[in-house]
Order: structure tokens, then sequence, then C-alpha cells
């Protein structure tokens, strides 16, 4: 059974903002076909009657009091930047040429 | 000097507040044991002797000017795993992508220890971002186990373990999100200790399954993995997920399992963790744990947990879907690796280089696996399932724990493996997890203790035991009762060498 093909795993890298090269394509196609079959009995067990888990505790709004405390300076904050400038981080152009 | 490294972190805190030997001598001798083996175990990847002596030094001008020790465990020092971040010192979680980070704030587990005065040899090596079982995955190369060389230390927190099996460092941190503390103790015969999730603070342990992940003690000793656990553990409000609850008395469990006595104790063998796919030499060694326990008072029944068979895939599906989101962080924006930034390339397209070039395989796979599995169209069938199965997982623990105190079983299948055997083929190294990651779904405290070596290939296996959430001291007791039974399994270890 074929869960995932080629173009699919290329589609993901590309979601998931990796440049994937095509024998990596060709290794993950197969791999992800086969964790996919194996793991796809989740959709066996459960039925509509039993509710998600999303979280060993259940938690919902966890507070802290609302006060002014140090944080990172500004050096600290840029000391681990691939590329600073003027304070702030670089970044590389963000449109292309088109738009 | 060399025999402080054989000592437990117990036995160094009393010599060293009773002024029997410096903090600063215990640092230097544990360094002088890393510099001599670490070139074969590969258990660090950075060594921090300037930090670790600072901290011994400051201790024992503390005692010198008759201060009571900081904390019970002042002084004794300690591996941590390189995904806790330290403030000023690497920390790169095995990957490439972070390699040369230096973070600039302390986890809330690191600032604990510096705060107990428990000196931090350095960072140990682990699978990249945690993911996976025998620390290959790391971009550094692989730590080896020092029963065999040629053997996985399990993983993902292979170096933490290794680290205390070659005695280079008497206690460790380490992380567990499907495993990664337990099954790397039960293969070189060694102590580690999921706590309860949310019982030790998150923050600055860099995510890679937030609803899973749980920071926990290792140490040669379930004495030392307790004083170690009350050291991290605790409320923190820089961790939204921390329980604010008292933390058990850990120590005094120990103390009190260690006497010998589990008469009222009742315990559960999991019939599903079990059979098909378990090594005979795990499962015999099983068979004579459980009969130890039986031997020391305790009830022994059989319970099922028809719903753990499933765990695995829910796991599979949970913890990549999670990862695939936490490590969109690593944008190559802020910190952290970027290439091709040459002025030809947009910012996605450097991202998409630098993700390409900064993470390995397993991280890649993950990445995709739950890309694919949060996707709309698939969500329901995939992580949606998986969220119920979860659910069916923690009412399965539910039942159980309404008839027993614990629950026992091995804590891995197999025995260590060779490097290298399992690195190409995905699910035959999922399946290392099979036993431990129930109680990462359920949040539950679980324990690996060392229970022999396999009469087969005399390669350490480990017993696991859980215990219900906030009941960890429970593993404590269960554990140095069986362990003082059973007798010292790493000592075996020394043996061999000296035959060699």
């Amino acid at each position: 059974m074929s869960n995932i093909s080629r173009d699919e795993v290329a589609h993901l890298a590309k979601l998931a903002r990796m440049a994937v090269t095509p024998e990596e394509l060709d290794t993950f196609a197969g791999q992800l076909d086969q964790i996919l079959d194996a793991v796809a009995e989740v959709g066996e067990v459960a039925g509509d009657d039993i509710p998600p888990t999303s979280h060993a505790v259940p938690l919902t709004n966890v507070f802290r009091t609302d006060e002014v405390r140090p944080g990172l300076s500004q050096d600290a904050a840029l000391a681990g930047a691939p590329a600073a400038e003027e304070g702030r981080f670089r970044v590389p152009r963000i449109l292309g040429e088109q738009q | 000097m060399s025999d402080l490294t054989r000592l437990t972190a117990a036995e160094l805190a009393e010599k060293i507040h009773t002024g029997e030997v410096t903090a600063a001598e215990v640092t230097q001798a544990h360094l002088d044991r890393i510099a001599a083996v670490d070139g074969d175990v590969h258990a660090f990847l950075h060594v921090d002797a300037e930090g670790a002596l600072e901290t011994a030094r400051a201790v024992d001008a503390d005692l010198a000017a008759g201060r009571a020790p900081v904390s019970p465990l002042a002084g004794v020092p300690l591996a941590l795993k390189d995904v806790l971040t330290t403030r000023g010192v690497p920390t790169t979680c095995g990957s490439k992508t972070l390699e040369g980070w230096l973070p600039p704030y302390d986890a809330t587990v690191t600032r604990r220890l510096r705060e107990a005065g428990v000196p931090v040899l350095g960072k140990t090596n682990m699978d990249e971002f945690a993911m996976g079982s025998s620390t290959e995955n790391s971009a550094y190369g692989p730590t080896h186990n020092p029963w065999d060389l040629d053997r996985i230390p399990g993983g993902s927190g292979g170096g933490s373990s290794a680290s205390l099996a070659a005695y280079e460092a008497p206690l460790a941190i380490g992380t567990d999100t499907g495993g990664s503390i337990r099954q790397p103790a039960a293969v070189t015969a060694t102590v580690g200790v999921k706590p309860t999730y949310g019982g030790v603070s998150r923050y600055g342990l860099v995510a890679f399954s937030s609803s899973l992940d749980q920071a926990g003690p290792c140490g040669r000793t379930v004495l030392d993995a307790a004083l170690l656990h009350e050291v991290i553990a605790g409320h923190d409000p820089m961790d939204a997920t921390s329980i604010d609850a008292p933390v058990p008395a850990l120590a005094d469990a120990a103390r009190e399992g260690a006497r010998g006595d589990l008469n009222g104790v009742k315990v559960g063998v999991v019939r599903e963790l079990s059979g098909d796919g378990y090594q005979g030499g795990v499962l015999r060694s099983f068979d004579a744990a459980v009969a130890q326990l039986k031997e020391l008072g305790a009830e022994v029944v059989e319970v099922s947990c028809p719903h753990f068979g499933y765990a695995l895939s829910a796991y599979y599906l949970i913890a990549p879907s999670e990862c695939s989101s936490n490590l969109a962080r690593f944008d190559a924006m802020r910190y952290g690796l970027r290439v091709a930034d040459d002025g030809s390339h947009s910012a996605e397209e450097v991202m998409s280089l630098t993700r390409e070039e900064g993470f390995g395989a397993e991280v890649k796979r993950r990445v995709m696996l739950g890309t694919y599995a949060l996707s709309s169209g698939y969500y329901d069938a995939y992580y949606g399932s998986a969220q119920k199965v979860r659910t069916l997982i923690t009412r399965d623990f539910a039942a159980a724990f309404e008839q027993v105190d614990v629950l026992v079983s091995p804590t891995t299948p197999v025995t260590p493996f060779k490097l290298g055997e399992k690195v190409d083929d995905p699910l035959a190294m999922y399946l290392n997890d099979i036993c431990s990651i129930p109680a990462n779904l359920a949040g539950n405290a679980a324990m690996s203790v060392p229970s022999g070596l396999s009469d087969e290939d005399g390669l350490p296996v480990g017993l696991q035991i859980m215990a219900p959430a906030l009941a960890d001291d429970r593993l404590y007791r269960v554990g140095a009762a069986y362990e003082a039974a059973r007798g010292p399994v790493l000592d075996k270890l020394g043996e061999l060498e000296a035959a060699k």
C-alpha cells in the first residue's frame, strides 16, 4: 500500500522549508510510506466517543503577575545572530524579483 | 585519586562535606578520567573544566568558612545533556544547526544545579534534538557503550548514560520524550528516571515534543538519582506546564526502600509489554527481577493494559507533529546556522537551504512526518486519532493503578545492539521505545534500574518501574529495594575491564 508519493514528499519538504536533494526524496518517500503504514493503526482503535488528549497535565490559563522584570539586553539578544546591523537582526531580502 | 571516580554521589558528598576531600579534587579526578577515556567513549561534546572547577572551588571556600553545604550534592560533579541551555557555554543539541551557539540564558535545571553547588563537567552527546535511540543521529559522531565500544549507549541521552558507566561523572541529567533517559540507562546498567510530566521545569530545555519532553536524573544508584531529582524538581513559573505541587520526599523513599521490605506494596506486571520481539535473555532477567520483588514481600499480580500495543504508533504521530512545529524556530534569522546568505537568495531560500544543511536525516524525516500528520485532510486520521489513543492509554494506566501501586516491565525489548545495525531502518530503531513510551503519553513517572546481564550475550538489561503522576517516590522505594537485593551490576564492567 502506498500512502505517499515522491511528489508528495517534495511538497512536504517545501512546506517544511527544507531544500532536500533528489536522493533524499527517494529515501524519504520509501521510509515515510513504511512509517505511515505502520502508524495508521491508530485510526482502528479509537471511536468517535473517545475525547483526544493533547497534554498529560490538564492545565489551562496559567497566569503570572504582570510585573516588569529585566529581560535580555539588545547585545545579548543579537550575540547569536547570523548577521546583525545597527542593533538589529539583518536578514536576506524578503521580496522576490517580481514583487 | 582515581578511586574518587568509583564512588557514588552520596559517598562523594559525604567526603566533601566532612572535609575528607575537596570538591576541587573530586572535580579534577573526573576531568582526568574524561581526558583518559573520552577519546574512546565520546560521551562529551564539550568539557567545561574551568567552569566546573570554579563551582567546586566556591563550594570548598564555603565549607572552609564553616558554612553548611548549600545542598546535599554540593561539590559533586555532573554531566549535563546538551539539550539544556547553559549561559555562555556551547549548547548544540547534537545538531549542526546550533554549532557554536552560546545561549544567553540558563535553563531552570542548569540554574538549580548552579545554586546547589553542583559543578557541571560538560555537555553530553545526544541524538540530534533528542530524536533517536542510539546517539548515532548526533551530528558530532556517536557515543560508544562502555560495555562494548562497538555497541550503542542508547539514545537520545547516550552521552549521559555512557559518562556514568565510564565513571566520567557520578551524576548526569537526561531528557526523556519517549524513553531517552530510561533506554540509555537500561543498556549501560545505570539508573535513569523520567519524572512525572511537569515535575521538572522545561524552561531552557530545547523543545522537541513539548507535551512529552521531561528532564530527569541519571546516576549509578537509585539513591543518587533521588538526591539529584530533589535538586532539579519543583514548580517553576517560567514553565506554564510545571506542576505547582510539593515534590515527594524522594531520597527518604530510596533510603526506606534500601531496607529491603516491600510488604504491602502491590506490583503489576504489564502483560502487553512482553512476548514477540523481546529477547529471551531480557525476559529471563525480567522474570528473575519479578521473583526478587516477591521475595522482598511485594504482592505481584498480572495486569492488562490493552491499548499499550498502540502506544508506539500514537507516539510516532504525536512527537513528529509537535517537532515539526517546534523546529520551525530554526529559521536562520535570529540565531544558529545560516548558509547561502550571499545576496542572491531570498530569506525563504536561505531558510530552506540552511535547514537542509543544518538538520540530519532523522530530524528531516520527523519534521516531514509531522508536517504530513498535521496537514488538512490527514489531521483527523493521523494526529487526531493518535490523541484519542493517548486518552485510551491514560485510561489503561488509571485502571491499572486502581489495582496496584507500581507497574513493571522490561525497559527495552533487547540488549544494546551494534552501532550501524539499525541506523538505516527507522522502524526497527523506533521499536526500542516500545516499553517506555506509554509513560510519556500519560505523563506518569518511570524509572529504569539495572536488572543484570542477559544470559545470552552478557549485556545489560533494565527493569522498568512505572508509578502514577506525582507518585515518583514509589519508584525510589521499589527501585532501591530491588537494587539492594539484586546487588550492583555495573561493577561487573570493572571486572571485565580488569580481565582484558
